[in-house]
């Protein structure tokens, strides 16, 4: 039954696209659309809820006869499904309320809408297939649709770019994925995933496998070094979109992967952990190294996001090592831990993104070197971002503290894995997370910093205004969201018990019943945190002081000029910048990891030319990797452009040889 | 009943470190100047400049906005809740298992997010190299604090401080190379997450080597007073993290009488008064750093932490 709703949901969501499609003259097409799309959202999240509910009973299964003919379409709802379709539909009813306010000043409605319905689609479509075939074309489904959201506003010739570097890495992702899929299959085609967690590949073919799912997933998700067209496809489309993109689909790309590793190919080898855990711990700490240095908000966002990618691919190895070494209650924490991640950067990034577009649409601006003292114009928008940016930065009473906190929790249990590299993987590992959290705390104090507080430094930003009610309800549901799951997390944990369940076998302690719902991973004595009792705390204290002082001691307020050491400060620009706040991480870290260098160029005192100062930053992935790849690509290109002027008869005697070569080969064939 | 005096004792605690605090910010204040060859300021002083703040008219700078004035609430708070929950004479107070060591480091983290935030509001350019210079610091000292707490509970099988303080009481530890590396890793991020020399300066009027004080520029009155109160509360809470983890002695164990905790207070009184001269004599002895020093400094105490949790993951008895 629930299946059935949520495969309605997806046909409900086609057709809203073909509307769209039809109606686009029309004035209001745009309300319609986006209300259309909440409501099915809204029923999908109920799909997702309902499933997440039912729990062990037998998951239900639907055979479409859709596709292939001989395979035909399964879609299947356990709960990895259900709380996956959970997470896209809470993420895309965020949206599309936003969008119902934020959508209006749309300049060209007709190249969002249809594909934005298409697109959430696509993303439940990947959740509940229960085929490889069906999978695959609901990925790249999800991919195109994206990316021509991607290229919504394609006179910009940065989104161009960013549109074609998106479709390649998606295409070399599908690729690794199509081929994931055909090795699990097998010699017999067993394209149903109930064939495929059936037989169990021999272990050199797992391991390919899991390779190629961790490629083909990864990059689709962020994971360094594959992240590359992340930071220029996310930004580039309208901003409730750039919230599906980083706060839904790469959720769906985590999707992919756990499927894969943790579902489809049976038991884990230990190394793959180690492999997974070096890569999360080095995305998590380049994710957000690359987001502190930048200057656009939405790009920043986009970074942020790869880091929090990082987070939950380092507790999912260390998911996969317990699960490997036979510790199920481990893998049941450290899988939690990942989950109760996905959760959460998919409600503060959403957030992050709507307050992104607020500001966009209040100033037309995302630089945020243009940007300060929007707190005064958009006191709301600021209440909900700083709300955001406090539950992104890891920092207690909110909900990303809590999942950072039971990552801690899992890699702390960790000593007792036998194998010598998870020993010193996992202890780096922690290390490089302790790191990216305090350096997103740096990120988000400045984002926040220089883009609401401060005076303005632009006129935009000065003329800057609230935005409507449908945006400011869809920030505050988030944040409000974001403070629930952070002071009662135990609610969380325990209803991501049966997905935990169904991916190593067993779970955490109920929570629920821990006195005064606090959470307790493993033993009372060992560990445990109790967000609302704190959270009751310093809110009492706080009022309490406050309170008191202003009825005992003095309660008298006068405004002045600032002080500032007493130096006249009259213009705005002698305010530190974004890049000036940058600048002693930059120094501290950037030195190493972007070989960042300072130049200034003072001319003599007679001089009248400005002094400058440049600072050069290299991107060394893209140089060492990207660039050298792009180079081959196009000389061979060069090369082969010369069999484009053939004769006819040299055309024929290629094909000839093709031909023979090819027989040849399937006549030594074993 | 029993629950009324566990609120009790919990209660004590908190109002004990509230009201000590600004007596160990008196006592370094004095044994330096002492050491300085100066009389220096009574051991009360900071009580009275407390009093002083909170009576006086608070001035906003003009375009302040309202989290100016809602954060000196909030740092205190959370730094306040912090402080109250590391045990000081006893261990196994009633709130003790509601924060654990990684909580009490995010909260003081909350505290110095939300101060960062207070040096850009106003808009000027000290606020903005305090809180830039802040954040760096805290960047690498969180970190570092983290694997601290990693060996610690690595050792002790726990991340509860409470029981943390009382495996290290326990006498079963004996002397760890992983040990002794975290407590120097923890030195160095308590010097540098209170601005002490030779990381920053807490008496400096010299604008340019602020990080702290110029943060906290634009704050007068009240907001002031509480931002003062909520620094000494955090020197407090780092004075009493290492004595309770590295000095356990004394402490009474949960449900003691009234002797056993009147003795347990009467050695946390002792513990902060050596603390705090300690801390003074190596603050007078060395030289401040230059600012680009600092990640040096604190890269250090990462790495030892980082060595020290490794050591503890490769063997047991390390």
């Amino acid at each position: 039954m629930t299946l059935a709703v949520a495969l309605g949901c997806v046909a409900g969501q086609l057709v809203i696209a073909c509307l769209a499609v039809a109606a686009n003259r029309l004035r209001l097409v745009s309300h319609f659309v986006y209300a259309a799309c909440l409501l099915v959202s809204v029923i999908g999240l109920g799909c997702g809820l309902a499933g997440l509910l039912a729990g062990a009973t037998p998951a239900p299964v639907i055979t479409l006869p859709l596709g292939l003919p001989w395979i035909g379409a399964h879609f299947r709802l356990d709960t990895l499904s259900a709380f996956f379709l959970a997470v896209v539909n809470f993420g895309a009813a965020g949206a599309s309320l936003f969008a119902l306010g934020y959508g209006r000043h749309e300049e060209q409605p007709e190249r969002v809408l249809p594909f934005y319905a298409a697109f959430l689609a696509g993303m439940n479509l990947v959740v509940l297939a229960n085929d490889a075939f069906t999978f695959l074309v609901a990925w790249e489904f999800m991919s195109l649709s994206s990316c021509a959201l991607v290229m919504a506003h394609h006179r910009d010739p940065e989104n161009v770019k960013a549109g074609y570097i998106y479709l390649v890495m998606a295409s070399i992702g599908t690729l690794a994925l199509l081929l994931a899929f055909g090795a699990l299959a097998g010699a017999n085609g067993g394209y149903a995933f109930d064939a495929i967690r059936a037989a169990s590949p021999p272990a050199g073919i797992a391991a390919l496998v899991f390779c190629l799912a961790l490629f083909g997933a990864g990059s689709k998700a962020g994971l360094v070094p594959l992240h590359i067209w992340l930071p220029l496809a996310h930004p580039a489309a309208p901003s409730h979109v750039s919230a599906l993109m980083s706060g839904v689909m790469t959720k769906v790309a985590v999707y992919g992967f756990v499927r894969i590793a943790f579902d489809l190919l049976g038991p884990p080898a230990w190394w793959w952990s180690m492999v997974v855990l070096a890569i999360g711990g080095a995305t998590a700490v380049m994710g957000i190294l690359y987001a502190t240095l930048q200057r656009d908000l939405k790009k920043l966002l986009a970074y942020s996001t790869v880091e929090n990618i990082g987070v939950v691919f380092a507790g999912l190895g260390l998911a996969l090592a317990f699960k490997a070494s036979n510790m199920p209650a481990e893998a049941a924490l450290a899988g939690t831990a990942a989950l109760f991640h996905v959760f959460n950067h998919a409600t503060f990034k959403s957030l992050l993104f709507f307050g992104a577009g607020a500001v966009l649409n209040a100033t037309g601006e995302r630089n945020i070197e243009k940007l300060g003292g929007l707190i005064h114009r958009m006191p709301h928008t600021a209440l909900a971002v700083l709300i955001g940016c406090v539950a992104i930065s890891a920092l207690p009473p909110l909900n990303g503290f809590v999942s950072e906190w039971l990552t801690f929790q899992a890699i702390l249990l960790s000593p007792e894995l036998p194998q010598w590299g998870l020993k010193f993987t996992v202890p780096a590992v922690g290390a490089l997370l302790a790191l990216s959290t305090a350096l997103a705390a740096a990120c988000f104090v400045r984002a926040f910093g220089v883009t609401f507080l401060g005076r303005p430094r632009s006129p935009v930003a000065e003329r800057a205004h609230e935005v409507d009610r449908f945006s400011l309800a869809a920030m505050f549901i988030l944040a409000a969201l974001c403070l629930l799951a952070g002071i009662l997390p135990g609610i969380v944990i325990d209803g991501l018990a049966p997905v935990v369940q169904t991916l190593v076998g067993a779970r955490m302690p109920a929570q629920i019943s821990s006195p005064w719902l606090s959470i307790v991973p493993v033993l009372e004595s060992r560990s445990s945190y109790n967000g609302l009792l704190v959270f009751v705390f310093a809110l009492l204290t706080a009022s309490l002081a406050a309170y008191a002082i202003h009825r005992v001691a003095s309660n008298a307020l006068r405004r002045g000029p600032s002080w500032d050491c007493g130096y006249p400060d009259a213009t705005p620009v002698t305010q530190y910048s974004a890049d000036s706040f940058a600048q002693p991480i930059r120094r501290v870290l950037g030195a190493v990891v972007f070989r960042a260098s300072e130049y200034v160029e003072m001319p003599p005192p007679v001089d009248p030319r400005p002094a400058r100062f440049t600072v050069r930053l290299q991107d060394l992935i893209y140089d060492g990797l990207y660039a050298p790849v792009a180079l081959g690509v196009m000389a061979a290109a060069e090369r082969l452009n010369a069999l484009q002027f053939l004769t006819i008869r040299q055309y024929l005697s290629l094909v000839f040889f093709a031909l023979v070569s090819l027989l040849t080969v399937l006549a030594l064939w074993p | 009943m029993a629950v009324i005096l566990d609120l009790a004792v919990q209660g004590a605690q908190m109002l004990l470190v509230l009201l000590l605090a600004p007596l160990l910010t008196g006592l370094t204040r004095k044994v330096r100047a002492r050491i300085l060859s100066r009389r220096g300021p009574p051991l009360l002083q900071p009580y009275r400049d407390l009093i002083r703040l909170l009576r006086k008219e608070a001035v906003l700078a003009e375009n302040a906005s309202w989290l100016f004035r809602v954060i000196p609430y909030i740092v205190f708070a959370t730094t306040w809740v912090a402080a109250a929950l590391v045990p000081t004479f006893a261990t196994g107070l009633i709130f003790s298992w509601s924060a654990d060591m990684i909580a009490i480091i995010a909260f003081l983290a909350t505290a110095r997010f939300f101060l960062a935030l207070a040096g850009l509001d106003v808009g000027t350019s000290f606020g903005g190299i305090g809180s830039s210079r802040e954040v760096m610091i805290a960047s690498l000292a969180e970190p570092a604090m983290l694997m601290t707490v990693f060996t610690l509970a690595l050792i002790a099988g726990s991340t509860q401080l409470s029981t943390v303080a009382a495996y290290m009481g326990g006498g079963a530890v004996g002397l760890r190379v992983s040990l002794g590396l975290a407590l120097i890793a923890l030195i160095m991020v308590a010097i540098a997450e209170n601005a002490r020399i030779p990381v920053d300066n807490p008496a400096t009027h010299l604008e340019l080597t602020m990080v702290h004080e110029a943060m906290v520029l634009e704050y007068s009155a009240r907001h002031l007073a509480l931002i003062e109160l909520a620094a000494s509360l955090k020197l407090l809470l780092y004075v009493s993290l290492i004595a309770c983890v590295f000095v356990p002695w004394g402490l009474a164990p949960p449900g003691a009488g009234w002797s056993a905790y009147a003795l347990g207070a009467a050695a946390y009184l002792a513990k902060l008064a050596a603390g705090g001269i300690l801390l003074t004599v190596f603050e007078t002895s060395i030289a401040k750093m230059r600012v680009f020093r600092v990640p040096q400094f604190l890269g250090a105490a990462l790495m030892l932490g980082l060595l020290a949790t490794l050591l503890r993951f490769v063997s047991g008895g390390l």
